[in-house]
């Protein structure tokens, strides 16, 4: 029984005090670099894979359909 | 590394808005924001000129350089992007701006803005790709499907065009080399003339001044 409420006690203890962290609460502006969140690259979600040459190469591929002097030879 | 960059041919733009339609359209764009407008020159007179304007995605981007928050970022691509998140819709990058790309989607009292919106060169944002959060807050990720801006690819006379920069100057290339062959109007690009000069333009030639007059005598 002794047991139980000081592992009881221990508990409410520590869930009492859990709010009392010391975390930073205001951003810390880096001036000059970007603040927001990370982005991915556009070739990193399938069809692509991660694979940048394949995904470059298709780009540049669909660029020259609007060379209309390409396309019609 | 790709450098993505929209190129207006100024030559072949019939001032359709079909880039409007299509952007707006495309990324769902509310109204009152435009991301793409055409701007005519001398409208109305013989020799008009129509242009598509956009965020041009500068390489040293003007809006980054003065935003507070620093919410802007230049892709491995070299698109020009925000995080909508951290905007607070002070108007800064608006003035920066030479093409008057940003957009407000609100007016209201107290100068209330709401988020900044621009064109996103179809590349979405710091959301995942293709994602809902992504497509509400920047639009379709076109570039993540291997498809080129809407608004270019939509393009009926193909004067709009976008891509990697050195894609583009071949392209472009080509068309100059074809008109200059068939002798049309208009062989160099329009501007060309401008920044310089003419070759058929007759030269001018530096005119001596004028000896000095001798003074009149004076009656006496």
């Amino acid at each position: 029984m002794t047991h139980a409420l000081i592992a009881l006690a221990a508990g409410l203890s520590l869930a009492a005090l859990a709010a009392c962290g010391e975390r930073p609460q205001v951003v810390n502006y880096k001036q000059g670099t970007y603040q927001g969140k990370p982005d991915t690259p556009p070739y990193k979600d399938p069809p692509w894979n991660g694979d940048e040459t394949k995904w470059r190469q298709a780009i540049d591929t669909r660029a020259q359909n609007q060379n209309e002097y390409k396309r019609t030879k | 590394m790709a450098r993505m960059k929209f190129l207006c041919d100024a030559e072949r733009c019939i001032e359709c808005n079909g880039c409007v339609t299509a952007c707006k359209q495309e990324n769902d764009v509310p109204w009152g924001v435009n991301r793409r407008r055409v701007v005519t020159i001398n409208d109305g007179v013989p020799g008009e000129r129509s242009m598509s304007v956009a965020c041009m995605h500068c390489s040293d981007a003007p809006c980054m350089a003065v935003c507070p928050v620093d919410c802007f970022y230049r892709t491995q691509e070299g698109v020009v992007l925000h995080d909508k998140d951290l905007c607070i819709g002070c108007g800064y990058c608006f003035y920066a701006c030479p093409f008057g790309a940003p957009q407000f989607p609100q007016t209201g009292a107290f100068g209330v803005r709401g988020k900044m919106d621009k064109c996103t060169f179809c590349a979405g944002g710091p959301e995942p790709d293709g994602s809902p959060a992504e497509f509400a807050k920047y639009g379709r990720n076109r570039l993540s499907e291997g498809r080129l801006p809407a608004c270019a690819e939509m393009c009926s006379t193909k004067a709009l065009l976008a891509g990697d920069a050195d894609v583009l100057s071949g392209i472009y290339r080509d068309r100059v080399t074809m008109r200059a062959a068939r002798g049309t109007r208009g062989s160099p690009p329009w501007g060309w003339d401008t920044a310089y000069g003419s070759a058929d333009a007759p030269k001018q030639v530096q005119q001596p001044a004028p000896a000095a007059q001798p003074a009149p005598a004076s009656k006496s």
